[in-house]
């Protein structure tokens, strides 16, 4: 036997053990992927699909559509210059007859009225005042008749901004932008443009929340990590009892100590420093201070992990070499910090973002935040397609940071300190 | 930092600064939860100290209402159902992402996650959207399923990491024994991470107790829970009945949190034994 048959015969049965070897291997990684998949089907339905449909919803604009079709199919063809010609006015008396027999109008005035205030009226009254149809060649005299605002251009380019299927309306809604007659994005008029503040009062309190997090945190965290574990675990106590503790009971206990004759109030007056109770709550003070409350420990946790990984030689070592407590602080210390910093400050920021219990019970009006817009869009007005939009600007403000953070923590080890 | 580091006089002092700090913040973050709790056994009906005396007529008040009764036993069952629901969802996708390999497990991680981060208020919008149309909203299992969403992050972070320390060849051995792998399982994998397990089921029961948001949008009349009825309670005029509920809720976060300092403890004498 040569050596070549050998090598030959060798290749021939390590060739298919290579194979079976990797088979083997993808069936594991098969199954392991099978037990992933549950969560991620589940996690589909009540997670994945609804957000997604949130989305849809910001830009999904077929109510008008639905309601007025022919006039939809009709102002197509429409340059916009002047306004629209016999055919479309006809089509919208039309369609509006139809509507009425159908009870659909108030669909389309809803939508209508959120681009042109007095779209409501208009539409319906003029809906309540055709009572047949107009002669052939007389629709356009007929409707301006019922209604001046028919002789308009901008209400044709309401109804036709509105044809959907899809709309950047919400989205740019969300922003205080508004499209003009002419199809040119502008600013919203002053009285309708409230968001760009609210979302700037949302940042402004989320900031303001996080810098006072860190400058009550470190210090705590700080103490945590340096003294000896069984006194720390005593203290962390401190730490995590509030922390475990839900959410409207530290809301309600702020009420109860913020008040006009709460504990604090009483005891400032007892004390002399007051003579007329202070206004510590329902306004922007009684904000931070629960929410600063609230989001500590998501502060101080992340920061204690970071400073329980720094050896006590390297500040040894920097003191030997001569630097002052202050220098090596300053230059040793705290660099080594700035990730656990990074970490806590971020997570602190992206919870404060989407607050809503604190602000709605114990804020005033002018302290609500953008997730109170968004319930109130849903829930009270059902203006839907704007309340989406103003959860896709959140939702990607939330994404962008939640990336910054994982890039942050990555390879640091994910702990168990998040809870919602 | 040992005493005998603090060397010299400014250091010293920075040292107490941060303990005089640390105990501020300290009462900042105890003495609201300790504040209401007397409030709640006060015979009077106003919220302010002094107490005018002592009585039980706030508990009394809860346990007698069909309103509190009703939220508590919707707590307890939307609870107790949706851990067993994220236990059973997250220790599944915990084992197979321990084994699996690929360069998108990041990504399907952060997915698996991203329930914790998005804000309540946005996944409760989409909620409220996506199950109005199938009946879903005002339902038990509705809320049921949305809080199972939020629990199971908490669920396979804390088994992943006990997984992590999960020697597999034990696993393998008890393969090359002849188990099979839900032998294996059962036998030797489930003894080894159940305290990982105990303390994802205590993350998910407090996560679903807790929740509000999602209460507020989905819930009818039928399926509102203790933080809900909190919540319109502390809207309209806090009641010392209120903070009868809070300290019941209080004292179901000190009972958790004890069992999960427990198990803490445990697994740390176990990993002391093992060096």
């Amino acid at each position: 036997m040569t050596a070549a048959s050998l090598t030959d015969a060798d290749a021939k049965t390590s060739v298919p053990l290579k194979r079976r070897l990797k088979r083997a291997e993808r069936a594991r990684q098969l199954k392991a992927f099978a037990l992933v998949g549950p969560l991620l089907l589940f996690l589909l339905f009540t997670f994945a699909g609804p957000i997604a449909g949130m989305l849809w919803h910001a830009v999904d604009d077929r109510e008008v559509r639905q309601v007025l079709p022919q006039t939809v199919a009709s102002l197509a063809g429409w340059d916009g210059k002047d306004l629209p010609d016999e055919k479309t006015y006809a089509a919208l008396a039309g369609d509006l007859q139809a509507a009425r027999a159908a009870g659909t109008i108030a669909i389309a005035a809803k939508r209508l009225n959120y681009a042109l205030n007095g779209f409501r009226t208009i539409l319906i009254s003029t809906a309540r005042n055709l009572k047949a149809m107009p002669e052939p060649g007389t629709a356009k005299e007929a409707l301006g008749k019922i209604n001046p605002a028919w002789r308009e251009r901008a209400t044709w380019t309401t109804i036709r901004d509105a044809s959907g299927p899809v709309t950047g309306f919400y989205l740019l809604g969300a922003l205080d932008l508004v499209r003009n007659a002419d199809g040119a994005i502008v600013a919203a008029p002053p009285d309708q443009a409230i968001y760009r503040e609210v979302f700037a009062r949302t940042f402004l309190i989320s900031l303001g929340v996080t810098v006072l997090c860190l400058i009550l945190g470190f210090p705590v965290a700080y103490l945590l990590a340096t003294l000896p574990p069984g006194r720390s675990n005593l203290l962390m106590i401190f730490v995590l009892l509030p922390f475990w503790t839900s959410l409207l009971v530290r809301t309600c206990a702020w009420i109860v100590l913020l008040q006009s004759k709460g504990v604090v109030n009483d005891s400032l007056r007892w004390l002399g420093i007051i003579d007329e109770p202070l206004r510590l709550i329902y306004n922007r003070f009684g904000v931070c201070v629960a929410m600063t409350h609230v989001l500590l420990p998501f502060m101080i946790l992340p920061l204690y992990s970071s400073m329980k990984a720094i050896s006590p030689a390297y500040m040894r070592a920097a003191a030997s070499l001569g630097a002052a407590p202050v220098t090596a602080f300053l230059r040793v210390y705290l660099p080594q910090t700035l990730p656990g910093i990074g970490a806590g400050s971020l997570l602190v920021f992206i919870l404060a973002l989407g607050y809503y219990i604190t602000p709605a019970l114990v804020g005033g009006a002018a302290d609500q935040m953008i997730s109170y817009f968004i319930a109130l869009y849903t829930t009270e007005t059902a203006n839907w397609g704007l309340a989406s939009a103003l959860g896709a600007v959140l939702l990607l403000a939330t994404v962008l940071l939640a990336l910054v953070y994982g890039k942050l923590v990555q390879g640091q080890q994910v702990t168990g300190g998040m809870k919602n | 930092m040992s005493d005998a580091s603090l060397r010299t006089p400014s250091q010293r002092i920075a040292w107490i600064g941060t303990i005089v700090i640390s105990t501020l913040v300290f009462i900042f973050l105890i003495a609201p939860i300790l504040a209401i709790m007397p409030l709640s056994f006060s015979s009077g009906s106003y919220l302010t100290y002094p107490l005018p005396g002592f009585s039980f007529r706030w508990y009394n008040d809860f346990i007698s209402s069909p309103r509190w009764m009703n939220a508590l036993k919707n707590s307890m069952i939307i609870g107790v159902a949706s851990t067993l629901l994220s236990m059973v969802l997250g220790t599944l996708a915990a084992l197979g992402l321990a084994q699996w390999k690929s360069r998108f497990k990041p990504l399907v991680l952060a997915f698996v996650l991203s329930p914790v981060v998005v804000p309540g208020v946005i996944t409760a919008v989409g909620l409220y959207f996506f199950f109005a149309p199938i009946g879903l909203t005002g339902s038990y299992l509705g809320l049921i399923l949305a809080h199972t969403a939020l629990a199971t992050p908490f669920v396979v972070i804390t088994v992943g990491a006990t997984l992590q320390s999960f020697d597999t060849n034990l696993a393998r051995a008890a393969a090359s024994l002849g188990a099979s792998p839900l032998e294996a399982f059962r036998r030797v994998i489930l003894p080894l991470i159940l305290p990982g397990l105990a303390s994802g089921a205590l993350f998910a029961f407090a996560t679903s107790f807790d929740e509000v948001v999602i209460v507020l949008f989905m819930a009818g009349p039928e399926q509102r829970t203790l933080p809900r009825e909190m919540f319109s309670g502390i809207r309209e005029n806090i009641s010392p009945t209120i903070t009868a509920a809070a300290v019941i809720l209080t004292t179901v976060s000190v009972i958790l949190l004890a069992t999960l300092e427990g198990l803490r403890r445990r697994n740390e004498r176990l990993k002391g034994e093992g060096t």
